[in-house]
Parts: C-alpha cells; sequence; structure tokens
C-alpha cells in the first residue's frame, strides 16, 4: 500500500513502552485473517470487565473516535513480533503512529502494511499531544515533515523503506529482480547455510 | 577488523547500499501456526512458491494444549483451525512439520537446536520475538512478522537495515544459586529495557565463556526484552560439540570443514563495537520482576523502588503491590517452570534439585512444561520427572503454554505467578494476572514457599 501524503487528527496516547500484548491480547490471535482485529485492539485497556467500554480511555472519547496518527511514549510495540498489532491498528484507521522509539519488529510490521512510524523526541510529542483534538495534522513523506499547529516536525526513515511506500510496489516483486544473486548465493554455499546445488 | 555480527551479515548481503536497507540470505527459516497463516495465504494470492521448503522448519507451539488429553481433542475451535491450517498448508508446500504427536515436537526455539538448524553462522529467522535465541550458536537470528514470513516463503531473503553493535561483556563468575537468567534480568534491570534500541549485542567475557549452551540460549533469548532485535555468543568448543551429530548439522568431513570456517567467526577487537557495556557479576543476586516492564526488576531483598513516573504508578495498580515492599511479601499462588527461556533439561535440573523430597504449598499451583517432548521424555527416564510431580507439580506435553495463555493454561485473574518465562507484561499470562519473572531455582522455591525464598542459600542435600 502507497504512503504519500496523509492528513487527519492525532489521539495521543502518551504512555511508554506500550506493548503488543496491550495493542491486541493474545486470545484475538488465532485467526488466519489479516483483517477483523479492530475491535480487538487495545482490548484490555479500552473495555472493563463486563466488556463495556472505558469512558475515560482516549480511544473511546468523543473527541478522538477519528483519530489516525497515534501519539505514544518510547519503545512503542515492545514484546512480541505478532503483525497482529499493526492490522489491529490499521483496521482502526490509524496510519501514522508518532513515538519516541519503536520496537524493531513492529516498526518493520508497521512499514510493511504501507503505515508510517515516526520518531520524535518528547518535547515535540508533548507539544503534538497538548493541541486541541480537532487539529488536523498533516504529513508530507517526500519532504519527511509532519505540519500540525503551526510548527513543522522533521523525521527520518530509511531512504529504501522511504521509496517503497511511496511507490507502494509489492516488496516480493522488488526482491525477485535479484534472482540472480540469489542462486548465486545457493550455488555458491554449502547445504548447511543455504546451500543449493541441484538446480 | 569486525564484530562477529558484521562478519555473518557481510557473507549473507546479496543487494543494498551500504547504510541503507540490505537485502540478506536466509539459511534457515522456522515457522508456527499463529504467525504463518496469512503469509501463506499471501502465496496462494499470488500464485508464488515457497522457495526452499528444505530450509524452511514447522513446528506448532503456541496453541497447543499440554495435557494428553487436550491434545487428542482440541476443544477451541478457533485454536483448532489455525492448527489445522498449519498442517494443511506445510503439506501443500511441502514443508515438513513436528506436529504434536511427533518426538520433535517442541517450542520452535528449542526445535531448531535440539535438531541442528541452529548453527553458527547462519541467518536464522522466525515470526516470534524470541528468535534471538539461536544467536548463541554465534548466528543472526531474530524475529519477524508475517509479511516478512511471506517474504522469506516467496524468495528466501529479508530486507534488513543493518544495527548497530553492543557489547555486552559479563565479568566475573556467577555466585552459587545465581543464573544466566538472574544476568539477563539485571542487564535490563540496570540500563534499560531498551538499551540494545537498533543494535545487535553480542554477549561475551569470561562468564559467557563457561556458559553452557542452555544458559548461552537464556541469555540470548532475551535480547528483545533489552529492546535488541538480535542478541549473540561467539561460537566456540562448546557450541561445537552441542551441535555435532545433530540431524541438520554437517557430518564427518563436512563437519570438520565447518567447524574451521565457525572458527573464523569472533569480534576482532573490543573496539570494533559501537558500544561496550561492563556487568560484574560476582556479587549478582537473584532478581525478581515486580512490576510490568522488563526494568521493573529489583534484586532479592531489594525494596521494591518509589514511584518515578506514570509507568510505575501505573505498574504498581496492576501488580497491587507498594514501593518498600520487598518480593518476600508477594502471595505467590502459580508457579510455571518452562518457555523457550527457561524450558532445557537443566532449568529442570535446577529446579527438580530444590524440589527434591519437598511439597509445594498447600493452594499453590505448579505446571511444569518442558520445552520439547525430547527433553520431556529425557527428564521422566532420569527420574526427574518423578521428583516434580512428587512435589506436586503438574507435569505437562511441550509447548509455550503459560508463557503467553494462547492454549488452555492461564494464571487466573489478580493472581500472582512466579514464571520462569520472558515477559511480565499486563495480561500475559490471562487477564489480569501478575506475573514475575524469576530464573528455575527461585520458581521452584516459590512452589514450596508460597512467595520468594533467596536462591542463593539454598545448598543441594550433596552438597551441604
Amino acid at each position: 500500500m502507497k504512503f504519500i501524503k496523509h492528513t487527519g487528527t492525532a489521539v495521543p496516547l502518551c504512555i511508554d513502552n506500550i506493548d503488543t500484548d496491550q495493542l491486541i491480547p493474545k486470545q484475538y490471535l488465532k485467526g488466519t485473517e489479516k483483517t477483523g482485529y479492530a475491535d480487538a485492539l487495545f482490548d484490555t485497556w479500552r473495555y472493563d470487565e463486563n466488556g463495556d467500554p472505558v469512558a475515560e480511555f482516549p480511544l473511546n472519547r468523543p473527541e478522538y473516535r477519528n483519530a489516525s496518527l497515534l501519539i505514544a511514549g518510547d519503545n512503542f510495540g515492545c514484546g512480541s513480533s505478532r503483525e497482529h498489532a499493526a492490522w489491529a491498528l490499521q483496521d482502526y484507521g490509524f496510519r501514522v503512529v508518532i513515538a519516541g522509539s519503536f520496537s524493531p519488529i513492529f516498526y518493520m510490521n508497521w512499514l510493511n502494511n504501507g503505515n508510517l512510524p515516526i520518531q520524535l523526541p518528547k518535547r515535540d510529542r508533548d507539544a503534538l499531544a497538548a493541541l486541541p483534538p480537532e487539529t488536523e495534522m498533516e504529513v508530507d513523506l517526500q519532504e519527511q515533515k509532519l505540519r500540525a499547529g503551526g510548527k513543522v516536525y522533521s523525521f527520518e526513515l530509511d531512504a529504501a523503506w522511504k521509496e517503497r511506500l511511496l511507490t507502494g510496489r509489492d516488496a516480493i516483486d522488488l526482491t525477485l529482480d535479484f534472482e540472480t544473486e540469489i542462486s548465486a548465493y545457493e550455488k555458491k554455499n554449502p547445504y548447511w547455510q543455504g546451500g543449493c546445488h541441484a538446480g | 577488523m569486525a564484530t562477529l555480527f558484521d562478519k555473518i551479515w557481510d557473507r549473507h548481503v546479496l543487494a543494498g547500499k551500504e547504510g541503507e536497507a540490505q537485502l540478506l540470505y536466509v539459511d534457515g527459516h522456522l515457522i508456527h501456526e499463529v504467525t504463518s497463516p496469512q503469509a501463506f495465504s499471501g502465496l496462494r494470492l499470488t500464485g508464488r512458491k515457497l522457495r526452499r521448503p528444505d530450509l524452511t522448519y514447522a513446528v506448532m507451539d503456541h496453541n497447543t494444549p499440554t495435557t494428553k488429553k487436550e491434545r487428542e481433542n482440541i476443544t477451541d475451535t478457533v485454536s483448532k483451525k489455525q492448527l489445522d491450517a498449519l498442517r494443511k498448508n506445510c503439506d501443500e508446500f511441502g514443508v515438513v512439520l513436528y506436529d504434536m504427536d511427533s518426538e520433535d515436537n517442541a517450542i520452535i526455539h528449542m526445535m531448531g537446536p535440539e535438531l541442528g538448524v541452529s548453527l553458527p553462522g547462519k541467518v536464522i529467522v522466525c515470526g516470534d520475538s524470541h528468535t534471538a535465541t539461536h544467536g548463541a550458536f554465534g548466528a543472526i537470528a531474530c524475529g519477524i512478522g508475517t509479511s516478512e514470513v511471506e517474504h522469506v516463503f516467496a524468495t528466501q531473503t529479508l530486507w534488513q537495515a543493518k544495527p548497530k553493535n553492543l557489547g555486552v561483556r559479563f565479568c566475573g563468575s556467577l555466585p552459587r544459586g545465581v543464573y544466566a537468567k538472574d544476568m539477563i534480568l539485571a542487564l535490563i534491570g540496570t540500563y534499560g529495557n531498551n538499551v540494545g534500541k537498533g543494535s545487535a549485542i553480542e554477549f561475551f567475557g569470561e562468564a559467557v565463556e563457561q556458559m553452557s549452551m542452555d544458559e548461552r540460549m537464556t541469555l540470548c533469548n532475551m535480547a528483545i526484552e533489552a529492546g535488541a532485535k538480535f542478541g549473540l555468543v561467539r561460537p566456540d568448543e562448546t557450541t561445537f560439540a552441542y551441535v555435532k551429530d545433530r540431524r541438520f548439522a554437517p557430518k564427518g568431513d563436512d563437519f570438520t570443514r565447518a567447524t574451521a570456517e565457525w572458527k573464523k567467526l569472533y569480534t576482532d577487537a573490543t573496539e570494533d563495537f559501537d558500544t561496550v557495556i561492563e556487568m560484574d557479576i560476582s556479587d549478582l543476586a537473584p532478581q525478581i520482576t515486580w512490576g510490568t516492564v522488563l526494568n521493573q526488576v529489583v534484586s532479592y531483598d531489594e525494596p521494591f523502588p518509589p514511584v518515578q513516573n506514570e509507568n510505575d504508578e501505573k505498574a504498581y495498580a496492576y501488580m497491587d503491590l507498594k514501593p518498600g515492599q520487598t518480593a518476600k511479601e508477594i502471595p505467590v499462588s502459580h508457579v510455571f517452570i518452562g518457555s523457550c527461556t527457561n524450558g532445557r533439561y537443566s532449568d529442570f535440573v535446577i529446579a527438580a534439585e530444590i524440589l527434591q523430597g519437598k511439597k509445594v504449598k498447600e493452594g499453590v499451583t505448579g505446571i511444569a512444561v518442558p520445552g520439547s517432548q525430547r527433553v520431556k521424555r529425557a527428564l521422566e527416564e532420569a527420574g526427574i520427572a518423578r521428583i516434580f510431580i512428587d512435589a506436586g507439580f503438574s507435569w505437562r506435553e511441550a509447548g509455550c503454554s503459560l508463557c503467553l495463555g494462547m492454549n488452555p493454561d492461564k494464571v487466573p485473574a489478580y493472581a500472582h505467578c512466579a514464571s520462569t518465562s520472558n515477559r511480565n507484561f499486563e495480561g500475559r499470562q490471562g487477564k489480569y494476572a501478575r506475573t514475575h519473572l524469576v530464573s528455575p531455582a527461585m520458581a521452584a522455591l516459590a512452589a514450596i514457599h508460597g512467595t520468594f525464598q533467596d536462591s542463593r542459600l539454598f545448598v543441594p542435600e550433596e552438597q551441604a
């Protein structure tokens, strides 16, 4: 999926170490599809013991209902490799997560679904979180800039991933262009290290 | 001059510029039922083949029940559907599956080492965050997501940004009654649960050189808990002796040839690391997590810290504990010994020494889940299983079990569990369950006493 520009409102959930067990608990990992996880997002924090919405949880507050950017703390997505965490965020409607840092596996999962992880320091995240809920935030990946509340924030992204998001090109198709290199490795190496001499 | 990690990395790069994401060849791909179904569906949708079924190794471990009765009749229909999907997918794409009834069935991170899939110099990936376990063999091993699983299926490669190199040197040697689990928990407690951010961690130093493969695996297993995707240890004679004669390891002259190559895999100089952390473990105490984040950990006897931020406040509320209390005051009602962190043979031997002739305290539920059927059989043959059973533990079939509670094993709401697993997150072992991560020795003592005791004070009978 392509990501070029995105405009939307944000919901702040400025907690550090939001782990993948909170993003989506294990009982929802038994599916065999990539969709249908929106209601499970933040399950334990979003619903009480009776399954009713927790009124004060930010995602349940009416002013944040349509947010598509999530502002979080440090080490977002730590824990398990479950891509269900990315699918749940995406299914709910998020396209951008702004955090102090990301767990490396979640980071790739989020990118691989055509969504954008933005790393910003606490000062910037606090400023964004303090803006009125209806504030429109504009993300421009080409320029690597986020504009909100009259300010401009720059962010970093690996050039290869940026290109991938901008073109929306299928990662596997792109890799299959390197068939020669892949086959060469398989011919060069012994069988206990990827070698394949039959072909 | 290069690090161990860099040397392996360079041998696997197929494309991409330095400083950007690069394309790596994947020598071994481990898969399980939870993170693979959507990847197989992707292959089907696009009409792509699985490039190297011979380098793809499958087990079912996350959903699988740990009692014989439940394994024969899985009542959770959604779990069953996922397990059936793995069977069907492996069959269709030609992947060997170590099913529940296989003698090789195991937690995936135990199957790899036991069958000799985990070898020095390899790049190994798996849709599971504890894949760094295989780094203990001097390999590059990391967890990946399901999109990446599909990518590896189709291409046997993975795009990765090269991480920085963090060297963690453990100085001194461990006091009696203190273990590899305590070392990794103490590292995270001291330097934070994100100390490995953007890095591959190489563990080294005399203490690591003296470690068994089981212990090195415990150390590397929790690299992700320190924020690093990769953890690894230099391969040495201990490693070579472990892998020799295993099913997928090279044999005869090939083994000699392989060993000669593996001996070249080491970090040339400490200066090659981007950062080095030194930790003296000579006086290390047993570690216990008190909160819901990995860095919320204390040494035995050390009071729980004052509230310093919202994270602490949230954790104390969830765990129903207070600053100033100590681990001795935690009412433990559940004990779990197992997982890819501490579910190996030696882990059960350590716990058995403590449980020998003792009983699990009334009101405490103890469950022992060997990480593999192979380990289970070996423990039964050695009479060690009997010690657990006589003490009052429930003795189970292999699987991930209570490490994440995807199968029928759960810790009830609000109960405190002494667990040898790797995550203390909210709800990890069951909704509202309270997890305390410890070594197998500490878990065994907690089962007997219903709270935490000092594992350093325990002396096995033959040494007393």
